[in-house]
């Protein structure tokens, strides 16, 4: 085993365990600072797949500013626990019927899944065993400065939407 | 590194995000869980783009995150709102629409 499947295994282990405790506790704080680590992991392997300006947006934008979002409204709104006596009693989890059909569904979904994968040619292909990898970032904003000029537009526009609906929804009305 | 572990893994990280839709009872943890599925899916983006030699997979990430920001941003507000209303962040407390 070369040191990269070694530092894939690390990486991966560290973005499943983060992203497990993230929906394992019931403390959102603690979901919150848990993904914060998987995104580590995720970065690394970003780094694996020689796109090293991914890997350093994902920390700046999403360890950096979104999550930092998400901690200022948990500590704004001092969100309590969720109650498990409260979940054991109320979750949709326990109504019987649910229960037998999602894990039917599940198990169903899972095994097309797998089924899939087994029968899809080239997944073991390395992904650096047939291109050059392109990660300069010039060459990245040339692309996206003209292939995808206009998705870039339109994303200037959701982005103000956003702004505007959030200050909008988030402002304490006068009465 | 085959393309196929990336798969994988991709794959194992958006069914987690998926478990937490719907195990959680708490609607920022149900938003933490989208941005874990949003992330999964940048993966496999950004491991295609790769085996590819293109930057499209790169660049499709950049869009994901800017979708996932102002998800984040509006979500988040509108949270604000309902704990304002309901002084809970239980979806069972917002069911006001449910025939």
């Amino acid at each position: 085993m070369g040191f990269d499947q070694f530092l894939f295994f690390v990486f991966a282990g560290v973005a499943v365990l983060g992203s497990l405790l993230v929906i394992g506790q019931r403390n959102p704080i603690y979901s919150v600072l848990a993904l914060i680590v998987a995104f580590f992991g995720l970065s690394g392997l970003y780094v694996l797949l020689e796109a090293p300006f991914v890997a350093v947006v994902q920390i700046i934008i999403y360890a950096g500013a979104i999550m930092v979002l998400f901690l200022f409204t948990v500590m704004l709104l001092n969100v309590p626990r969720e109650d498990a006596a409260e979940w054991d009693r109320a979750h949709p989890y326990y109504r019987p019927w649910a229960l037998r059909v999602g894990t039917a569904l599940a198990v169903v979904m899972a095994l097309q899944l797998g089924w899939a994968l087994s029968r899809t040619p080239g997944l073991g292909v390395g992904v650096a065993d047939e291109r050059p990898a392109i990660s300069s970032v010039a060459e990245l904003g040339r692309v996206l400065f003209t292939d995808y000029m206009f998705a870039f537009e339109v994303t200037s526009i959701l982005i103000i939407v956003a702004m505007v609906g959030a200050v909008a929804l988030a402002r304490k009305r006068e009465s | 590194m085959a393309i196929g572990y990336y798969l994988v893994l991709s794959g194992l990280l958006f069914a987690i995000g998926a478990a937490g839709v719907f195990l959680r009872r708490n609607i920022i943890t149900l938003l933490l869980s989208v941005e874990i599925m949003l992330n999964a899916v940048n993966l496999a983006f950004v491991a295609f783009g790769r085996q590819l030699g293109t930057v499209d997979g790169q660049i499709i990430t950049f869009f994901v995150m800017t979708v996932a920001a102002a998800e984040a941003a509006v979500g988040l507000a509108l949270v604000i709102g309902l704990f304002r209303h309901r002084e809970s962040l239980n979806p069972e407390a917002f069911t006001s629409l449910k025939w």
